[in-house]
């Protein structure tokens, strides 16, 4: 029996070099088979044929910053009128001398956001911080106390509007959605057929017709003398749509709680607030953060509509600075700007959302 | 045997009645609150001397509408313009989905496909897109084709037939011909036929087991019947060729640069969404139905058939529906660039006639009867292809 086993021991054998190493990688990836060859070469020899031109006219040719004039001349791209109007894109036509305002409002909102991103920070005082900093920033926004300049709520715009419909927008959408989705799932035949009534509406019409109702309605529901700003409706607008959405995302969770859990709460006594605060609702908001996630994206991205109703977001200041007979005719390099922009804003939600739901599954 | 209840439990502390109760209150308050932006919409109304009622409608509308599928002068009603504008919203939906529905399965199967490149722009593709407002979008489209290519005068012709210009694109087409009603005809009795010799096809399958090659036969109906009909017309061949008069083209068709950037920006936008949701859909089917279909010997194409598509479906359809429904209510964006859709027709008329109420209403009204329509048909196609479980 002895014999059978070899002693002496074989040399290793390497692995062909075609196998592995940066060859190996692209027989593996790349060409294995003729079709998945025919397509790499069909692939890269797009890419060859579009992606050095793009770089040139982004990078090589083009201007950084000169006048309108200079830019006519360039080959390339006009990046220089995103350089010299880059204040007004950003902060609209809020007064010059005191543009540090929005400014310092936007950096202690990133501030804030920065400082939630980790889980460990989510206690009371987080709470509290938010609340102050959205007063501070609609403070430094509105100005009229402490010395600071009242500022006209139509003069708002650019980043800073964008970044407050969304942010108002979604803060005061979420618990309205939560509880439209509680009448949705509610026994009381009245409140579940309210609610149904109201989010199968909103879900059924564009954005746009909401915001033309708020725009051009909203004034004559109210009675005469009383009148409210346009940003405020548009932010309603917004909030009420969005509620809508949120709603059916919330109610997949509700429908996904077992029954047992229900039963567990009643017996232990609790009453219908407390088992929605203490039992169901934080297991169902957990389960359905990726689709919440994706809902705040997209109410993020629906702030641009706006434009259509002549307020000055972000996407209207550029196409202000476009007006211009200076800048006319550089549209891509503006709209390339703006879709950056608001690329990095959506790209970082959906990159922190994908965290989020790393850290809070509880299976492994 | 003592009552350990008391025989009259107040109304405040009996579950039934407090819900009553407390559904009555809310009903109040809802009620209250309707009848009070009502009441003052009423009056503010006869304050601003704003007509009410839908009669607007049959007023002449005295605007114009750059295109139309239907007969349309500023002659027409209001009532009509709408119709133009609902029927603008339909053509570009209809084609968006469709296009959408082809680039963003492409995508999706991209997105899978075992070569890295391919994966890997694909995903750059997917991410990028679903980050970018569709609104944004739209307007980057349109300003290229208004300020990237030349006027109708030197106008781009990659192809012959073919021309671009910043008034829109111009292509060639046969010209009318009495044969191509009959070809249409044609096409359409073909698709009868072949649905019938499906039907046939499966009843004698299912029955002797024998299988009768319906894909093939049906392209040939499909595509012959309406060639048989060019043919017996005595082959028409004269084409209509855009040629520049004056400023802009005549002949052939010309698409607007408003339709082309709504169309491009919508169907790039959605492809992305959709591309996910192939996505999804494919990698729900398991590996092993895959391998269990090619082991009992059925051919690639009759496994993508038979076994892999029914099972993806059932997962992809119902996302799909609401991306497509998504394209529907974004094609109301038309309006920020100038395509005469049905938002945009209802935008004038408010303008014009001032009757805002009844414009958004009618606006909201239109869309809620496209989304109803198509969930109510989805819903009819879903419980057809779901899972029938034991």
């Amino acid at each position: 029996m002895e014999e059978a086993i070899q002693r002496t021991q074989i040399e290793e054998v390497k692995p062909p070099i075609t196998s592995v190493g940066v060859i190996g990688w692209a027989r593996n990836n790349l060409f294995n088979g003729w079709f998945n060859s025919i397509l790499t070469l069909v692939t890269l020899f797009f890419l060859g044929k579009t992606v050095p031109p793009l770089l040139r006219w982004a990078f090589v040719n083009s201007a950084w910053n000169t006048t309108g004039q200079g830019c006519r001349e360039a080959a390339g791209a006009c990046w220089s009128i995103i350089s010299t109007n880059f204040r007004f894109i950003i902060f609209g036509f809020f007064p010059y001398e005191q543009q540090w305002r929005p400014l310092l409002a936007m950096m202690i909102l990133f501030g804030l956001l920065f400082y939630s991103r980790d889980r460990n920070h989510w206690k009371k005082p987080l709470g509290y911080a938010w609340i102050v900093g959205l007063f501070t920033m609609g403070l430094l926004m509105k100005g009229g106390l402490f010395g600071l300049i009242s500022v006209e709520s139509t003069q708002w715009g650019g980043l800073p509007l964008t970044l407050l419909l969304s942010v108002f927008g979604l803060t005061a959408a979420y618990p309205l959605g939560i509880i439209l989705a509680l009448g949705r799932q509610s026994k009381l035949p009245a409140l579940k057929v309210l609610c149904i009534l109201y989010i199968e509406l909103i879900r059924g019409v564009p954005l746009i017709s909401l915001l033309f109702m708020s725009s051009i309605i909203f004034p004559l529901f109210l009675p005469e003398g009383i009148t409210f700003n346009k940003i405020l409706r548009a932010q309603v607008a917004i909030i009420l749509f969005t509620a809508a959405y949120i709603a059916e995302v919330v109610r997949g969770g509700l429908q996904g709680m077992s029954r047992g859990q229900y039963e567990a709460a009643e017996s232990m006594g609790l009453n219908y607030y407390l088992t929605m605060r203490l039992v169901i609702l934080p297991q169902a908001l957990k389960i359905v953060i990726p689709p919440t996630v994706s809902i705040l994206i997209s109410a993020f991205k629906d702030t641009s509509l706006v434009v259509i109703i002549a307020l000055f977001d972000l996407l209207k200041t550029t196409q202000s600075v476009l007006s211009n007979p200076e800048w006319m005719g550089f549209s891509r390099e503006a709209y390339i700007f703006i879709a950056i922009l608001y690329f990095l804003g959506c790209f970082s939600m959906s990159n922190y959302s994908r965290k989020l739901e790393r850290e809070l599954s509880t299976e492994d | 045997m003592e009552n350990p209840l008391p025989d009259k439990v107040p109304f405040w502390l009996d579950p039934k009645k407090r819900a009553i109760i407390f559904q009555i209150l809310v009903l109040g308050m809802v009620a209250l609150l309707a009848y009070y932006l009502v009441s003052n919409t009423v009056v503010n109304l006869k304050r601003q001397n704003i007509a009410t009622g839908l009669s607007f409608l049959n007023k002449e509308s005295s605007f114009e509408i750059g295109e139309s599928l239907i007969p349309y002068s500023a002659a027409s009603s209001y009532g009509r313009a709408l119709i133009v504008g609902a029927l603008n919203t339909l053509k570009v939906a209809f084609l968006g989905v469709v296009l959408t529905s082809i680039l963003g399965t492409i995508i999706g199967v991209a997105r899978l496909s075992s070569n890295w490149l391919v994966s890997k722009l694909a995903a750059i593709y997917i991410e990028v897109m679903q980050d970018i407002p569709v609104l944004l979008q739209l307007f980057f489209w349109y300003a290229i084709f208004y300020e990237s290519l030349p006027s109708p005068r030197q106008a781009l012709c990659p192809v012959s037939g073919l021309f671009l210009c910043n008034r829109g694109v111009a292509f060639t087409v046969p010209e009318a011909h009495p044969a191509h009603k009959y070809m249409v005809l044609a096409l359409l009795v073909g698709c009868g036929v072949v649905y019938l010799v499906r039907r046939w096809a499966k009843q004698r399958q299912e029955k002797t087991g024998q299988f009768f090659p319906v894909f093939r036969v049906g392209i040939g109906i499909i595509i012959g019947l309406p060639l048989v009909v060019w043919l017996a017309f005595g082959t028409p061949m004269k084409m209509d060729v855009p040629k520049l008069v004056g400023f802009n083209f005549k002949g052939g068709i010309t698409v607007s640069p408003e339709f082309i950037a709504l169309l491009l920006g919508l169907i790039l936008y959605t492809a992305a969404f959709v591309a996910e949701v192939v996505r999804a859909g494919i990698q729900s089917v398991s590996k092993g139905q895959r391998e269990a279909a090619m082991s009992i010997g059925l051919r690639p194409p009759l496994v993508l058939n038979l076994v892999i598509l029914p099972q993806a479906l059932r997962v992809i359809i119902p996302p799909l529906t609401s991306q497509m429904l998504n394209l529907t209510k974004n094609s109301s964006l038309a309006v920020a660039i100038g395509y005469p859709d049905f938002v945009s027709v209802a935008n004038t008329t408010i303008n014009q006639t001032g009757q805002a109420v009844e414009g958004v209403a009618l606006i909201m009204v239109v869309y809620l009867i496209f989304s109803l329509s198509t969930s109510a048909f989805m819903n009819w196609y879903n419980k057809r292809v779901a899972l029938v479980e034991r």
